[in-house]
């Protein structure tokens, strides 16, 4: 089983490739991989419950990625973590820095 | 024990959120006591130049020490200063060539210049790799 860790930084509606990043990080888990969806900068803003899209991220926590959520990006937008959809949770620059670290994983920038 | 990171970064300073998020990953991994290779290319040979100054805001009228206006070359100024305090080692290399097209050749004290052999080399020693590029909307 191979380790994935995929940083998006983009919104989905600045960047069509965002969903492709998604789909992506879907096809790596149901092919028995451990995923890490790490969603930071304008890549938070899907995350909240109230966003057309935010279905696509709870698809993805029920798929077995993990889904995280930038703390300081969510802070800088105002996006309280009462207002995340369900499945994505809370994360910081340490957890992203330790998940990178860890040992075998492939690390993606979007 | 302390692992080894590259990151390659392309952003220039003020262009995109992209260069803080790669600051703050790098201040965190050297908290951690992981050594950090930094490879900075085009506008991102601009980060670590030494002339960058903080300015006032005629709009709201404030000074500059009002304003705290953060420039990241003190930032990495600052990150070298944490590396030597932690054992953890911050190497920084801007690009040679995205230099000399650009012109920022006065650096803080820290930042080598090389280019894409350094590259390779460093990815191959390194534990892991982020490349942190530039944003192109498609």
């Amino acid at each position: 089983m191979n380790q994935y860790l995929l940083i998006e930084s983009r919104d989905c509606f600045e960047s069509k490739d965002v969903e492709y990043c998604y789909d992506l990080a879907k096809d790596l888990a149901s092919s028995g991989n451990k995923v890490t969806l790490y969603l930071i900068q304008n890549g938070v803003l899907p995350t909240r419950r109230t966003s057309m899209i935010n279905g696509r991220l709870s698809d993805l926590a029920k798929s077995h990625v993990d889904v995280y959520a930038d703390d300081f990006s969510l802070r800088e937008r105002a996006i309280p973590s009462s207002a995340l959809a369900d499945g994505i949770r809370v994360s910081n620059i340490d957890t992203l820095v330790d998940l990178l670290m860890s040992d075998g994983t492939k690390a993606i920038w979007h | 024990m302390g692992k080894n990171l590259t990151m390659l970064v392309m952003d220039a300073p003020y262009e995109s959120a992209n260069s803080t998020t790669a600051l703050r990953i790098v201040q965190s991994a050297l908290h951690k006591g992981h050594n950090v290779h930094v490879f900075a290319y085009e506008g991102a040979v601009t980060l670590t130049l030494k002339s960058q100054q903080p300015h006032a805001n005629p709009a709201k009228g404030t000074t500059a020490e009002q304003e705290q206006h953060p420039t990241t070359k003190d930032w990495i100024k600052a990150l070298f200063e944490m590396s030597k305090g932690n054992g953890a080692k911050l190497e920084w290399t801007n690009c040679g060539l995205c230099v000399d097209e650009r012109g920022p050749a006065e650096w803080i004290d820290g930042p080598k210049r090389g280019g894409p052999p350094e590259f390779a080399r460093s990815v191959i020693a390194s534990d892991t790799t982020l490349v942190v590029p530039t944003k192109r909307n498609c």
